[in-house]
């Protein structure tokens, strides 16, 4: 495809015993930010090094912009990192930081001047360019791991956890700016993380990965609101997931499904799962709606009673888990009124939860292993 | 609050008190005592003669003297850099090793302690003796031709001083390599530097510390060689130490001695003074 500018190909890759990439394929499209999200050990960074050089795969190929780079060293690749902890030259200025990959290069005097300039303006740092690494702010460091590597014209800037070691709010300002980054720059960004709002609000893409494979691609809405599979809902937000097999054909888009220990559920089977189908259901929280009155009984909106077990009151919104028919239910309820006006849904209240069929959706693939990951109260 | 500091003060010195006495009794009054014997004049027979001379001094800066001087520089300094070069890649590789292989050869690097330091000098004697294996071997390989020596020579005192401050200098460039974030190296080679490029500019400044513990910790001794030159070097391998030696236990001339005692710590205390100047100056810079 002319799109893919960066092309993992069969990439395996073991550590003594340990399977870490089990033959990934997945492509990169130019000008693109692509996040590799999954919890720690699922393969990610490994895949990070492997398209850097500094790890070598025992498998497949990389290929960048159709040149193989499979067996090219870490310095001959138009790729440059950012890494994890920064991993600045703690003996050179913010500029000789910045300016090391133009001297190794070879660029004239005059060029890397200009250069770390334009940088050191882009990152707002030149007050701070005679200053030690050990000097700066983690937030000041991040921005001169950024630039020392951006200053080289990558083809694809590799980010490795760049935010982690950061605090909250900082995090979220630096998000910014590497977008706002990427889009004067115009880079291709290869995103790890295991911070799926990191993930969600920076990319253009997301391959979710878990224990060596990749569980699926595509871009933040649609990993959020049609995952494939059990571990990408659980892992993206929380979810509540339902069990059973199809049970009736409403019409062509509409069944019922029958859960083995719960009323039947009427769900949007687009996928034309006939009856008898084992199926997986997963709605989440914010989809379901509570209320403390019986809403009206439109034959195909899903409506059970259940009591109020927990209550989360966030601010912004509030999140319940409710009990019904033994299973326990996580509702989150925006706050779009004045809440004060409104009598509270409190403990032990009786509530009826209903949803429309299409607010659910039906996984391809469940894996029973990923169980500890629909541990919901959190 | 001033009485707060006072009082803290007072702690400090009791604290240090141990230390400083110690110091000064062993240390500071027998180096004092050194330079004021150095200043007194003797007759042949080893006795003290009132007042007070330069001409020990005179006798030091002699030109048949400054041979020696001058071999001891050269040796020192050799042996001091020759040390290093085997070391960093020592302590580098040492430092990349996983914890169990890095325990073995640390035990491996100090082990040479458990004997005693004469007898491993003496055994380097019997291992280049003229009728031991190496000495035949090289003879009948044609490196060395029959009459000549592997032992009794400059090469001799310099290969036997390697191989007794090779630990001392291995020892803190392996801790320093230790706290060396090999994250760097990786760094430098993803923007674009080769091993060697990210090797020299980032692993060497990172570990400098150690690098100057090293040198200090092989060419101070060095420069005091005594023993080594007396057993494996020939006449023409003679050190400082080995003229001090020779002063206070040959000609008795204590106060000689003792000058040549004076020239040795000024030896060592000039390039210690200047790096101190440097290191000040760099860190100076640094903030």
């Amino acid at each position: 495809m002319m799109n893919d500018f960066l092309i993992f190909e069969n990439i395996s890759k073991k550590f003594g015993k340990q399977q870490v990439i089990n033959n990934v394929t997945f492509p990169v499209s130019k000008g693109e930010v692509f996040s590799l999200l999954g919890p720690s050990g699922c393969g990610k960074t490994t895949l990070l090094r492997i398209c850097a050089g500094l790890e070598e795969p025992d498998n497949g190929r990389v290929i960048l912009d159709g040149k193989d780079i499979t067996d090219f060293s870490p310095n001959k690749r138009q790729v440059n990192t950012v890494f994890q902890n920064y991993a600045l030259f703690p003996h050179m200025t913010v500029r000789d930081n910045i300016a090391f990959g133009p001297r190794t290069a070879g660029w004239n005097n005059k060029k890397i001047a200009s250069e770390v300039h334009f940088f050191l303006e882009l990152i707002q740092m030149s007050e701070h360019k005679n200053k030690y690494p050990h000097q700066l702010s983690g937030g000041q460091r991040q921005r001169i791991a950024i630039a020392r590597a951006l200053i080289n014209r990558p083809l694809v800037l590799l980010l490795d956890e760049p935010l982690a070691a950061l605090d909250l709010k900082l995090r979220q300002r630096m998000l910014i700016e590497l977008d706002t980054i990427h889009d004067q720059i115009g880079t291709t960004f290869l995103f790890v993380t295991h911070d799926q709002s990191e993930a969600m609000s920076i990319s253009d893409k997301i391959a979710v990965m878990n224990k060596g494979v990749i569980e699926q691609i595509g871009t933040p809405a649609q990993i959020y609101e049609a995952p494939t599979t059990s571990f990408v809902a659980a892992f993206i937000g929380d979810t509540n997931f339902f069990e059973g097999t199809v049970s009736e054909m409403i019409n062509s888009e509409i069944s019922r499904i029958a859960p083995s220990d719960f009323p039947e559920i009427t769900v949007y089977n687009d996928k034309h799962l006939s009856i008898g189908t084992k199926v997986y259901l997963s709605i989440r929280p914010e989809k379901l709606n509570i209320a403390k009155t019986q809403p009206n009984t439109d034959k195909l909106i899903n409506i059970f009673k259940g009591t109020v077990e927990d209550i989360i009151y966030l601010g912004s919104m509030t999140k319940f888990w409710v009990t019904t028919q033994n299973y326990k239910l996580s509702i989150i309820k925006q706050h779009s009124s004045f809440l004060l006006d409104e009598e509270p849904i409190r403990w032990k209240d009786e509530v009826w939860i209903s949803w429309n069929p299409e607010h659910g959706y039906l996984l391809d693939q469940y894996a029973e292993t990923d169980e500890n990951l629909l541990t919901i109260p959190t | 609050m001033k009485s707060d500091s006072s009082k803290n003060k007072i702690t400090e010195i009791l604290i240090s008190a141990p230390t400083l006495s110690w110091l000064t009794v062993f240390f500071l009054i027998p180096t004092i005592m050194a330079i004021i014997m150095a200043l007194r004049p003797s007759n042949p027979y080893g006795d003290l003669l009132p007042g007070w001379t330069l001409e020990n001094f005179k006798t030091i800066f002699s030109p048949i003297y400054i041979s020696v001087v001058w071999r001891t520089i050269w040796v020192s300094i050799l042996s001091t850099i020759i040390c290093l070069l085997f070391s960093v890649p020592v302590g580098y590789y040492m430092a990349r090793l996983s914890e169990k292989f890095r325990k073995i050869i640390l035990f491996l690097v100090i082990v040479p302690f458990w004997t005693n330091f004469l007898i491993r000098i003496f055994a380097w004697k019997l291992i280049l003796n003229p009728d031991g294996l190496i000495h035949k071997t090289f003879v009948f390989l044609g490196i060395i031709p029959s009459g000549g020596s592997l032992i009794y020579n400059t090469g001799t005192v310099i290969l036997v001083i390697i191989y007794t401050y090779l630990p001392f200098a291995i020892l803190p460039i392996f801790a320093a390599a230790e706290r060396f974030d090999f994250k760097l190296l990786e760094a430098a080679r993803d923007l674009g530097a080769t091993r060697w490029l990210a090797f020299l500019h980032i692993f060497i400044p990172n570990i400098s510390k150690g690098l100057m513990a090293a040198a200090a910790m092989v060419l101070i001794p060095c420069l005091g060689s005594y023993v080594i030159p007396d057993l494996v070097g020939g006449t023409n391998s003679q050190m400082v130490g080995n003229l001090i030696a020779n002063q206070a236990f040959v000609a008795r001339n204590i106060p000689m001695a003792a000058a040549w005692s004076t020239l040795l710590m000024a030896m060592i205390l000039l390039p210690l003074g200047l790096i101190l100047c440097v290191k000040i100056l760099l860190d100076k810079n640094k903030d």
